[in-house]
């Protein structure tokens, strides 16, 4: 047997959290097997029905399995209307780094707009040598991009500003966060075709919704990075989440990556449309409001364990979750059993992208006493997430928006899970 | 391949002229050209120096009307709010640290955007679906009961731009590390 040396399951910080090394040698899965020498605890093996008869035919469109059926999204909707408002995604119950499409958060403004994609158009104009129209057809023969992206609400988290705890677990705390792979054509390439005019500093997108839902962006992120996205994990873009094109400006708040994007305007200055003035800006204690703040902080929660997932009895854990940047790759997670006293570094899951989620793993060793446990992130750019205290400080607590200050989750003696300030 | 050739023989006076040449070596130059009148239907966004006003007028008194039929089930009288967002008064309220009041004339920096969003979003069942004078109306009424604009005011494609929102000055423009 591989020797356990005493360096992989170390304690690099308080309350039993052990060093990552734990997962990437195996000797997790060796510790297991030793603790299992001896014990006959499992009953004999049965014989399913499914072993013995033929399963269910082919069909077109594979759905989870039924027992699965509260892996879903919830959601609030406006008074009066029935697809005005959030759908969250279920991140205690989903591991990985992709989002299933079906379970990608939603924030509409006007419910799910039915598009024929037969006559969408998508028109870029405004300061452009020439106007142009896109057919669909038309954007699916230029030369296409993938990158996967993380998509977050501006709102996300808002709940951790209020003055006390809310009873609540990981999907209405942060359920307004997803990560797919996202495909389409680089918007750089279609403003080239039109010519852009040199007048033109910002970029307005518009979708096609009732709403008209419409942001402004600088002309650099235009033909940095952005994409006109015709696919989501593979397949066409849901409709809930822009169908049948969508903007992608990754690492920029949710809203600007318009959804069933029909137009795009270069202009000389910001359009100062709704969604960029009376919301989205962050109210300062001052009376002043932070306005344009367009790429999402670094920021990284616990998925496992949160609440709902109870910890049953002491003994070895995986303590995971997602951390994120607008700003590029995560750089590092702490991780920490004891309410930020101590901090453990966590181990990374490749692959390691920039402006999308990355998954972190932690062994933990719990002793069957309250733990408090909490994550931390560094950024590439050095950004460290900062605690619930400091962001306050920075900010109030009434900006409602770009909220990424640090998750506390206690585990109480029973193993139940709740929100906490710490 | 064989723009790359072309590209390589082209005089340097050529390759300047085709300074961004990813237009023409990556796309396939599929985009129609449209004219600007026929965009015309779609292009409904508005400048905060009213650029894309379109003519037309609405006063106070008629913009009231158009509120109570299409606006006040979802908004409240005069603007109060419920079941949905409240548009009037709030002024002052931004400072401190008490739940600010963010209302049109309290928080909206320019009574362009009002134009551009009622027209474009609102009543919310009917988008799209009022004239141009009933916007300028509706606006309006909304500023009047903010007290931005007199009763006697009407707002068009000249006026609406010159007025100044109370929290003007209310907004900064976010640098990262301040």
């Amino acid at each position: 047997m591989k020797e356990t040396s005493r360096s992989e399951t170390e304690q690099v910080a308080g309350n039993g959290l052990l060093h990552r090394r734990m997962f990437l040698s195996g000797s997790v899965a060796a510790m297991g097997a030793g603790a299992m020498v001896g014990e006959a605890g499992a009953a004999p093996l049965a014989v399913e029905s499914w072993m013995k008869i033929p399963g269910a035919p082919f069909n077109g469109y594979g759905q989870p399995s039924k027992y699965e059926e509260k892996v879903a999204r919830t959601w609030a909707s406006a008074p009066g209307t029935g697809g005005t408002g959030s759908s969250r995604t279920p991140h205690h119950l989903l591991n990985g780094m992709i989002t299933p499409s079906g379970l990608h958060y939603e924030r509409s403004h006007s419910g799910i707009p039915d598009i024929n994609p037969d006559t969408h158009r998508l028109v870029i104009h405004g300061l452009v040598k020439r106007p142009l129209v896109f057919a669909l057809d038309d954007l699916g023969r230029y030369p296409m991009e993938s990158r996967i992206a993380f998509v977050e609400c501006a709102g996300n988290s808002g709940a951790l500003f209020a003055k006390q705890p809310a009873a609540a677990n990981i999907q209405a705390i942060h359920g307004l966060l997803s990560c797919s792979e996202w495909t389409g054509v680089k918007l750089s390439v279609l403003l080239q075709e039109a010519g852009v005019d040199p007048a033109a500093k910002w970029v307005l997108a518009e979708g096609a919704d009732a709403s008209g839902m419409s942001r402004s962006f600088s002309i650099e992120k235009a033909l940095d990075d952005a994409l006109v996205c015709l696919y989501q994990n593979g397949e066409r873009v849901r409709p809930a989440n822009g169908y049948p094109v969508r903007l992608l400006l990754p690492g920029f708040e949710g809203n600007m990556n318009v959804k069933w994007l029909r137009r795009i305007k270069l202009t000389a200055g910001p359009t100062m449309t709704k969604d960029e003035t009376s919301k989205y800006t962050i109210l300062l204690p001052s009376g002043k409001a932070l306005q344009f703040v367009f790429p999402l902080e670094g920021k990284s929660m616990i998925t496992h364990p949160s609440p709902g997932l109870t910890v049953r009895g002491p003994g070895l854990y995986e303590i995971s979750g997602l951390a994120w940047s607008g700003y590029g790759k995560v750089a590092k997670v702490e991780v920490s059993a004891d309410g930020g006293k101590s901090w453990g570094l966590a181990a990374l899951q490749e692959p390691v992208l920039p402006k999308a989620v990355t998954r972190f793993r932690m062994a933990w060793q719990w002793a069957g006493g309250p733990a408090v446990l909490q994550s931390r992130s560094t950024d590439e750019t050095g950004y460290v997430q900062p605690s619930r205290e400091q962001l306050i400080a920075l900010r109030g607590d009434r900006g409602n928006y770009h909220n990424n200050m640090i998750q506390s989750w206690v585990v109480d003696g029973s193993g139940e899970v709740k929100n906490v300030y710490a | 391949m064989f723009m790359r050739k072309f590209l390589a023989a082209a005089a340097p006076a050529a390759l300047f002229a085709l300074a961004s040449p990813a237009f023409a070596q990556q796309s396939p130059n599929l985009g129609k050209a449209i004219s600007v009148e026929d965009l015309a239907s779609w292009d409904i966004s508005i400048g905060p120096d009213g650029a894309g006003l379109p003519s037309g007028s609405g006063t106070v008194k008629q913009g009231e009307a158009v509120f109570m039929a299409k606006c006040q089930a979802c908004h409240g009288e005069k603007g109060a709010g419920t079941p949905n967002d409240r548009l009037v008064g709030g002024q002052g309220s931004l400072p401190g640290d008490k739940p600010p009041v963010k209302t049109v004339g309290s928080y909206w920096p320019y009574a362009t955007t009002l134009f551009d969003y009622i027209r474009r979003a609102m009543p919310f069942n009917e988008s799209k679906s009022l004239t141009s004078d009933e916007a300028y109306g509706v606006v309006a009424y909304l500023l009047n009961l903010n007290g931005v604009i007199p009763e006697s005011e009407t707002m068009n494609a000249q006026s609406l731009p010159k007025v100044t929102m109370p929290n003007r000055e209310g907004f900064v423009v976010f640098t990262r590390g301040k």
